[in-house]
């Protein structure tokens, strides 16, 4: 799926398992070109300040903290380091802070070689990627917020819903539907698919209702 | 005589043939989707232009004249067929046994109940007895041999009746029994009180004689008819009970020999699985709890996480699930989850692939339900008819639930079932 023309994209790995790290380095192979590695926050924001990657592969759970306090430090002083969120855990409330934080997707660690090569050049060429786990969370967490009609002020609904057909086409994500395939099924280009994807994206990252910011809160309670 | 016999009947096909084309020909047709009823006055309507409202308000007044109009409005209901059918009621009842002689019965009942009327000096009430005698011969026949669709027309307007007959609870029995015998109490009080001399009771002992009569001759008949209509409806709840045990077994005990003779190399495994089936057995056949079944506390997204867990262990898949909202089970979701597990485990033994997705998603009006695998998917016209899981496990029993099946598939292009079931208002929960 990679694009042979482009540039190999610079990856810099960080993940707390050493064993984890090789293995993904071996499934990315030649594709792209791994020039660093870290397994912790403060090792990983200084790793990354000095080789300014493409895309850095960030694990969600660290021992020093969240992958998003590696996302949040780095994010006004380097912008054009891209994140792909990585992670084997269930909990919704980690991976939607990632996005929000400035991850560019999320992808799980079961993910075949080959789909995360694909997903790492997507993500270096600016685009969003959902796994079919995060279209599901994306679903949810807006779903959680309360009805147009009910919502008190201040409520941006630029911002603070989905459209029905974001709503179809994260729906179509979550049902293990390719990029293409959903194209075929909606009668749309793929080129609309990603642009629905990433607006879906900005809305995660830009909506201020405090609901979506402690939705994350609220299933932790749970 | 054998032959004369056959061929006065054959006479009779080709008149009965003959009027059905006669109908058709003059295009009177019932309209079932503008029906309050049986849709007649709407293609009385159609046919000679005059307005609905004004044909049913004759048929309501004829009604009040003498039962005129429901005899009427009956037999129309029977004889002319509904758009789009090309036979009528009457002429699919004429097959149906069962349900002339329960016609027949019950018109004998009641010309036997207007006699007696008529013999203690009810006379004028015999002026109903022709109509009233051809609606229920009516009634009996569609009841039984309309679409279904009509048929539950009919069963919400016999609803309240039925409701009141068949009602058994204690209070409703102790009230009846006392209405009963106070009047009981209240008519021989006036008989003795009222009429003193006996000579006025001979009459009385007339009528008394003629039910006796009647219920000699034809009491035994009645009672036949009686317990037909019995042994029918058990026979049907017994097809049905096997039905769902056969679809039962077929997702447990099947499904877990044909693993124990795929995995016969492996005795540690054969033995896990055999233990593991005969405790779901014994669950079910001594305590009564359903083979795959969730226990109730339990919600929907973890009955899907269930779901996940048995089939990558018993199958040695992987099974991506993601869900959308979530809410506690009734019975209808747990028929959902079954017909799930069920497709889960197809896609685990003939996909061919070791990845499968299952999304679920809780809406406030439905629940959906997708299993999808990108497998070899097979030609659904091909799968032979002993095969029960798609038909039995999965598409009956949605059916049965009120809910929908939708198989995608072709073959190499893999495989989606779609399922999805409407949720009742209540027992909402928020999906956070």
């Amino acid at each position: 799926m990679s694009d042979s023309t482009s540039p190999r994209p610079r990856v810099f790995i960080v993940d707390d398992h050493g064993l984890f790290r090789s293995g993904v380095r071996s499934e990315l192979g030649s594709h792209v070109e791994v020039i660093g590695e870290a397994d912790d926050v403060e090792p990983a924001i200084a790793g990354i300040a000095t080789s300014e990657p493409d895309v850095v592969l960030l694990d969600v759970h660290l021992p020093g903290g969240g992958g998003q306090a590696v996302v949040t430090a780095l994010r006004t002083t380097h912008p054009k380091v891209r994140f792909l969120a990585l992670s084997a855990s269930d909990a919704p409330e980690d991976v939607i802070a990632v996005i929000r934080a400035g991850a560019r997707g999320y992808v799980t660690k079961t993910i075949s070689g080959a789909d995360l090569v694909d997903a790492v050049m997507r993500v270096a060429q600016g685009e969003a990627v959902f796994s079919s786990r995060l279209a599901g969370f994306v679903l949810d967490a807006f779903a959680a917020l309360p009805a147009a009609g009910q919502q008190t002020p201040p409520f941006d609904p630029e911002l603070d819903q989905l459209t029905p057909r974001e709503r179809e086409v994260l729906r179509l994500i979550a049902r293990g539907f390719t990029y293409k395939e959903i194209a075929r099924e909606l009668f749309i280009s793929a080129k609309t698919v990603e642009s629905h994807v990433s607006s879906v994206l900005r809305k995660l990252q830009l909506s201020t209702r405090h609901q979506l910011t402690r939705w994350a809160t609220d299933r932790r309670l749970d | 005589m054998a032959v004369h016999v056959r061929e006065a009947h054959h006479g009779c096909m080709a008149e009965q043939i003959r009027s059905k084309r006669r109908w058709r020909r003059g295009s009177w047709r019932r309209v079932p989707e503008q029906r309050v009823l049986g849709g007649v006055a709407a293609g009385i309507s159609a046919r000679t232009g005059v307005d609905v409202n004004v044909v049913r308000t004759v048929f309501v007044v004829l009604a009040f004249g003498g039962g005129f109009g429901v005899a009427c409005y009956l037999a129309a209901w029977l004889l002319i067929p509904a758009t789009g059918e090309a036979t009528s009621i009457g002429s699919s009842a004429l097959s149906d046994r069962t349900g002339i002689t329960l016609a027949a019965g019950l018109a004998s009942l009641v010309t036997a109940v207007f006699v007696l009327l008529s013999l203690v000096g009810a006379g004028w009430i015999g002026s109903l007895a022709w109509s009233f005698v051809l609606s229920v011969i009516g009634i009996v026949l569609i009841a039984r041999n309309a679409p279904p669709a009509e048929q539950a027309t009919l069963r919400r307007l016999a609803d309240p009746l039925i409701g009141f007959a068949g009602d058994t609870t204690r209070s409703r029995i102790a009230l009846r029994a006392t209405v009963g015998a106070a009047l009981l109490i209240a008519g021989v009080i006036t008989l003795l009180v009222g009429h003193t001399s006996t000579a006025l009771l001979r009459p009385l002992a007339g009528v008394a004689l003629v039910i006796g009569a009647v219920v000699v001759v034809l009491g035994p008949w009645w009672l036949r008819v009686g317990r037909e209509l019995v042994a029918e409806r058990q026979a049907r709840a017994r097809a049905e009970e096997r039905a769902d045990m056969a679809s039962r077994v077929h997702d447990s005990v099947l499904q877990t020999l044909a693993l124990i003779q795929r995995r016969a190399t492996d005795p540690q495994q054969v033995i896990q699985l055999a233990r593991a089936q005969e405790r779901e057995l014994r669950a079910w056949l001594f305590d009564g709890q359903a083979p795959g079944s969730v226990a109730d506390e339990m919600t929907f997204a973890a009955g899907v996480r269930r779901i996940q867990s048995d089939v990558e262990a018993q199958h040695g898949v992987t099974v991506e699930v993601v869900t959308v909202g979530d809410c506690p089970i009734d019975e209808d979701l747990q028929a959902l989850l079954g017909a799930a597990r069920e497709a889960t485990v197809n896609a685990a033994k003939w996909s061919g692939v070791q990845v499968i997705s299952i999304f679920a998603e809780v809406e406030p009006e439905a629940v959906s339900l997708y299993v999808r695998d990108r497998g070899r998917g097979f030609d659904p016209a091909s799968v032979p008819a002993d095969r029960k899981g798609l038909s039995d496990s999965i598409h009956a029993r949605m059916d049965r639930h009120g809910g929908s099946t939708e198989v995608r598939t072709a073959p190499g292009a893999g495989t989606e079932i779609r399922l999805s079931i409407p949720r009742l208002a209540v027992g909402q929960t928020a999906p956070a």
